[in-house]
């Protein structure tokens, strides 16, 4: 019983940490993004609120707060006001699963680095990501707006297209570290990262990911030219924040991902490792800022192309290339 | 052979959009270390051109007078009729604006009040710093309109050029010719 209670304790701790630091890290994800792209197209970014514009998340966290609530005549009004909150709890939920650190000794009780080692860790990454479609999907579709609607529908239809490749980009990780639990396959990385054993599935899996977080140049569910916002349109004041708030932890989930696939986790030498990992998932933010900054919106035939003829291909051909290998190899 | 050429084709237009890929990239990727082109606007403040249209004034001709004559033809050809007055009467004949306004919460500056004016009374300034919190305030009167110099061109004084018996009789100013008769048009 005690020991029971114990567990739950520490997993709240654990997750409100997690959580608030998530939070905290991807407001200010947002002004680095701003300010980022603002150097890459030679503008200064916001600069006005605070020395530097540091205090700009603040702002407009109270701005998103206080703004009006609306929602807009005919909307489904119980999945309208769902949508933004399952975009963001999947988005949050992902993290729960991604190491960031080893076991460590707090006293006499042993802490691993982790809201919840799963066994199959990589398997409920996909099933939280394919969940969170259905935040961007029943949001446009609730909404009554046909930008909206268009904004959901290309969600869902760019969604089907990616969750396979980036699924089976990942299968060669798993064949390797043999595991599905996150934390193996971090340790399996302890002699060489797996983006140089995998250099092809991290391209592929980047790509879908990518796509997958409806970022540029594959936020067709978005396009602002032409349609206005996508699916969150018709959405003001929080609930527009949370969907903003999804994007950006997003940002995070796919970071740490490829941290954790590819980059060796949490592992490197000097720093502690929380900081390794920190600097990984800050390179690959940075990594998608500078695309957002360089590369333009795909169309979306393209985008199909690229998805279905591409990348869904070429990850099978890894698959089984990489089988071959491994089975080459034990024999 | 045709599939080998065409696969090399292939490859050379990957490596090509490749090149092009990383082209892009590094350029975004220099401007990252490059001074930001920003004005930074309340602190620094660029000096617009003469002729960018904004704040309008009143201005008066060499003599010290006010141009306007109240004609009303800036008034007619306001687009969005946010110019109204009320015309007078000199003793000496010369006409005035009794009370001018134009309420700038709706003007556009589109600058034809300018073009129509026959007096070049009323002129654009390149002054665009006028919001206020309260649309009230944006009514501005004769008195706040009206300046004490000609604006863009200082020499023009439309009395000398042409005009009703003011400075002399018909026919007697810069560059008019006497009436013509009518009656001598007659076949
Ligand atoms: S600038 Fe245009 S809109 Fe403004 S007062 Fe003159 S004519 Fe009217
Ligand atoms: S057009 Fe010129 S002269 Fe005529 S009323 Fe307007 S400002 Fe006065």
């Amino acid at each position: 019983m005690a020991q029971w209670t114990e567990a739950v304790f520490l997993a709240a701790i654990k997750s409100a940490l997690v959580i608030l630091v998530l939070l905290g890290i991807a407001a200010y994800l947002v002004l680095a993004e701003r300010k980022i792209l603002a150097r890459l197209q030679v503008r200064y970014g916001p600069n006005r609120a605070g020395p530097r514009g540091v205090l700009q998340p603040l702002a407009d966290m109270i701005k998103l707060l206080t703004k009006e609530d609306t929602i807009p005549a005919g909307a489904d009004k119980v999945l309208f006001l769902m949508a933004p909150a399952v975009v963001a709890a999947t988005v949050l939920m992902s993290f729960a699963v991604v190491p960031w650190g080893p076991e460590f000794a707090f006293g006499d009780t042993k802490i691993k680095g982790i809201v919840a080692d799963v066994p199959v860790g990589v398997l409920y990454l996909f099933a939280m990501s394919s969940l969170a479609v259905y935040g961007v999907a029943l949001g446009g579709w609730a909404s009554n707006s046909k930008y909206s609607l268009l904004g959901g529908v290309r969600g869902a239809a760019q969604m089907i297209s990616y969750e396979l490749s980036m699924g089976l980009s990942l299968a060669p990780v798993v064949m390797i570290s043999g595991s599905f639990s996150l934390v193996s396959i971090v340790e399996a990385q302890q002699g060489i990262p797996f983006a140089l054993v995998q250099p092809v599935s991290l391209v592929l899996f980047f790509l879908s990911s990518m796509a997958e977080t409806r970022r540029i140049p594959f936020d067709l569910p978005e396009a602002e030219n032409e349609l206005v916002a996508g699916y969150h349109t018709e959405y003001s004041g929080m609930r527009f924040g949370l969907f903003f708030l999804g994007e950006y932890v997003n940002i995070l989930v796919l970071g740490a991902l490829v941290a954790t696939m590819f980059l060796g986790g949490w592992k490197g030498p000097v720093l502690p490792p929380a900081i390794w990992f920190l600097l990984k998932v800050t390179a690959v933010a940075f990594l998608l800022i500078w695309i957002r900054g360089t590369l333009p919106r795909f169309r979306y035939d393209q985008l199909m192309h690229l998805g279905w003829k591409l990348l869904l291909p070429a990850s099978i051909l890894n698959v089984l290339a990489t089988g071959a290998i491994l089975a080459f190899w034990e024999s | 052979m045709g599939e080998v050429m065409e696969k090399k084709g292939a490859i050379k237009e990957l490596w090509k959009g490749l090149q092009a890929l990383a082209w892009g990239f590094s350029t975004t990727f220099i401007h990252l270390f490059k001074k930001p082109v920003t004005e930074q606007y309340p602190e620094q403040k660029r000096s617009l051109p003469h002729r960018s249209r904004g704040r309008i004034i009143l201005t008066r001709d060499p003599d010290g007078q006010e141009r306007c004559v109240a004609c009303y033809l800036c008034s007619a050809v306001c687009p969005v009729s946010c110019i109204s007055m009320q015309s007078a009467q000199r003793q000496d004949g010369r006409r005035y604006a009794l009370w001018f306004r134009i309420n700038f919460a709706r003007c556009i500056f589109c600058g034809l009040c300018e073009e129509a004016c026959p007096t070049l009374a009323i002129q654009l300034t390149p002054d665009f710093e006028m919001t206020r919190r309260n649309p009230m305030d944006l009514l501005y009167e004769k008195e706040d309109l009206l300046v004490e110099h000609g604006g863009k061109d200082k020499e023009y004084n439309y009395y000398r050029l042409a005009g009703v018996q003011v400075t002399g009789p018909k026919g007697s100013h810069q560059g008019e010719k006497p009436p013509v008769d009518p009656m001598s048009n007659m076949p």
